[in-house]
């Protein structure tokens, strides 16, 4: 059954959502079976995770807040591992 | 740029380092593309963007720095999305030839970076041009041109993007000499890391500058010297194998403590930021850290301050690689030459005499507070001594020591660990080496650059008057002896930490005013000590 969950991430890692953190990010969403939506709380529009121009454009820096948006059959599971991968400032 | 005659080039130096050499200016042509139709433009696009991709992937698998794999593996994330590669299919499906529908495709994303506010993203503008460009000479057929680059090159630009800096063979080449460039920019980090010899900065004569000319690349005094003549030749040939010579005497000498001739001990500490740079830095060749210029933590790529914890930890780094050996950290020495984004004024007129070093630090004591608690934490870790920059008067110490009193007490307060550091001064303006007897601090430590500046009035940075900045000049001797002699006098350390302390020359001078303790550069250590044993 398909279910939408919502989480959200502080970035707490140096250098923000680009480079590599970025990649990684998109890499791991691409991974998903889920549908994948990112968001920066409170300042921008809802992007798909699965493409790294789009998370890019984010410009999330660190301090920011990360939202998720997951919509699959397995999506809590697949909302936990983006989390972690951030509050793991992207294993760096 | 006259033919044969010697021609100096100044600049700034991006990555430290001597090299003899031939000028490679890269060119920036690329071939003409020729549309042949949106079905066979839609296949050299797909073509061009998988032989990209490959050399980027073969880049990545042969980089060792972190910096640049993230770069690489950003760069080729990018040739995957469909978001970036979509509308410039379509724009030769809608008939555009292929090179302008991928240049077209990159228009907005460039200029959307380029205009960050954030430093970090700014700077990803400059791989995205590398990006497009890379795949724009796939689509032309134009080979990097780097594969030809000839024995000793001295790659001559306008700006090098970091790909290109990874394709090139640097057994081969000798070094780098950028017209504009950047200090901070992302090539020069990799030159550091990779030791190569880089100048930024030198106008647009460097570009102008004919292929082959041989030229001597100065990193270390910040000039590309090109077409030499003999009496140039000689002199950086001399100085050249007196790197190489004093590489063998370093690793004889810089194991051993530093003894006079007749057996007086001598100190020699290091001058060292972030230990991390110098993986082959041995503590036990030194005799503590003399000189840790915290500024080097507020320079960062995002422009933003470092936090409490963040200057802890580089603070604790460094206590912990002594291995008890004591540390000295200088606190923020902005301003001068140093400016530092958000925090030192934009508009001084003579930023030497101005605003800088703790002048700035109690002009901003919610910034200074934040180094000191960081400090106080760090003085927990070990013997942790604090130098305070640019001192003129006491009073200015007896504030700072007030702020290190008041922290101490809240962070004591707070339960957090913490304990109050020797408290030190750095000798360097001439009034304070003038009446250093009025100076109630627990150690000195003569600051050179500046001091023989401000006693000469001749700036280290201007070449025309180079000949008037004297080391030795008596009355910069005079001012040593002075502080010396008053240490001697009252039982405090005083030790020498600027540029002099680092040339073997000067060491004897150095032990006669009674300076007794040295902070040099890693390399000089081994040097230093060998002119230390010469002494008699």
């Amino acid at each position: 059954m398909t279910t939408v969950v919502e989480g959200t991430a502080r970035l707490t890692n140096e250098v923000g959502l680009h480079a590599r953190p970025a990649v990684k990010l998109m890499q791991l969403a691409k991974s998903l079976p889920s549908a994948v939506e990112l968001s920066v709380d409170g300042r921008s529009e809802w992007i798909d995770a699965k493409s790294i121009v789009k998370v890019m454009k984010l410009k999330a820096s660190k301090g920011e807040v990360l939202r998720f948006r997951v919509t699959g059959s397995n999506a809590e599971a697949d909302l936990a591992e983006l989390v972690g991968l951030v509050t793991r400032e992207f294993d760096e | 740029m006259s033919d044969g005659g010697e021609t100096r080039l100044t600049g700034t130096v991006a990555s430290p380092g001597l090299a003899r050499g031939v000028l490679f200016p890269l060119r920036e042509s690329r071939p003409v593309y020729h549309s042949r139709g949106p079905e066979a433009d839609r296949a050299a696009l797909a073509a061009a963007i998988e032989q990209a991709a490959a050399a980027l992937t073969e880049l990545m698998s042969a980089t060792e720095s972190d910096e640049a794999a993230g770069m690489l593996a950003f760069q080729v994330a990018m040739l995957e999305d469909e978001v970036l590669t979509g509308p410039a299919y379509a724009a030769i499906e809608g008939g555009q030839p292929a090179d302008r529908a991928w240049a077209d495709a990159f228009e907005d994303l460039i200029e959307d970076f380029a205009g960050s506010d954030d430093p970090a993203f700014a700077a990803r503008s400059a791989d995205l041009v590398d990006l497009r460009d890379r795949v724009l000479d796939a689509l032309c057929g134009r080979g990097g041109g780097l594969e030809r680059v000839p024995e000793r090159a001295i790659l001559v630009a306008d700006d090098l993007t970091p790909s290109r800096f990874l394709e090139v063979d640097w057994n081969r080449a000798a070094g780098i000499a950028l017209a504009s460039g950047s200090r901070a920019s992302h090539v020069a980090i990799l030159a550091r890391g990779r030791g190569v010899p880089m100048l930024v900065g030198l106008g647009g004569g460097a570009v102008a500058a004919p292929e082959g000319a041989s030229a001597w690349l100065d990193a270390e005094g910040g000039l590309l010297v090109v077409n030499p003549t003999p009496a140039t030749e000689a002199r950086y040939a001399a100085r050249d194998e007196a790197r190489a010579a004093s590489r063998l005497v370093v690793e004889r000498f810089r194991v051993r403590p530093a003894r006079t001739a007749s057996g007086a001990p001598v100190t020699v500490y290091v001058n060292l930021d972030d230990p991390d740079r110098f993986p082959d830095l041995d503590p036990a060749w030194c005799d503590g850290v003399g000189l840790a210029r915290s500024e080097f933590l507020f320079e960062r790529p995002d422009g933003r301050l470092p936090d409490e914890d963040q200057q802890y930890e580089a603070y604790a780094r460094l206590v912990r690689w002594a291995q008890g050996r004591p540390v000295t950290i200088r606190t923020l020495d902005a301003g001068g030459d140093k400016p530092i984004p958000g925090l030192t004024g934009e508009h001084e007129r003579n930023p030497f005499l101005g605003l800088r070093g703790l002048r700035l630090s109690l002009a901003r004591p919610e910034v200074f507070a934040v180094q000191v608690r960081a400090l106080l934490r760090t003085a927990a870790l070990g013997e942790v001594k604090v130098m305070l920059p640019m001192v003129t008067t006491p009073a200015e110490v007896e504030r700072a020591r007030a702020i290190f009193a008041e922290e101490l007490a809240a962070l004591e307060r707070a339960g957090t660990r913490a304990a109050m550091p020797a408290l030190g001064m750095m000798v360097e303006v001439p009034a304070a080496a003038i009446a250093v007897d009025r100076f109630d601090v627990d150690f000195y430590s003569i600051g050179t650059n500046d001091l023989i500046q401000y006693v000469c009035a001749a700036g280290r940075d201007n070449d025309a008057v180079a000949a008037l900045y004297d080391p030795t000049h008596p009355a910069v001797l005079h001012c040593l002896r002075l502080v010396a002699a008053h240490g001697a006098a009252t039982g405090r350390e005083v030790s020498l930490c600027g540029d002099m302390a680092s040339d073997p020359a000067h060491v004897a001078t150095l032990l006669d005013c009674g300076i007794t303790a040295l902070s040099v550069t890693p390399a000089a250590i081994g040097a230093v000590k060998q002119a230390v044993a010469a002494v008699g």
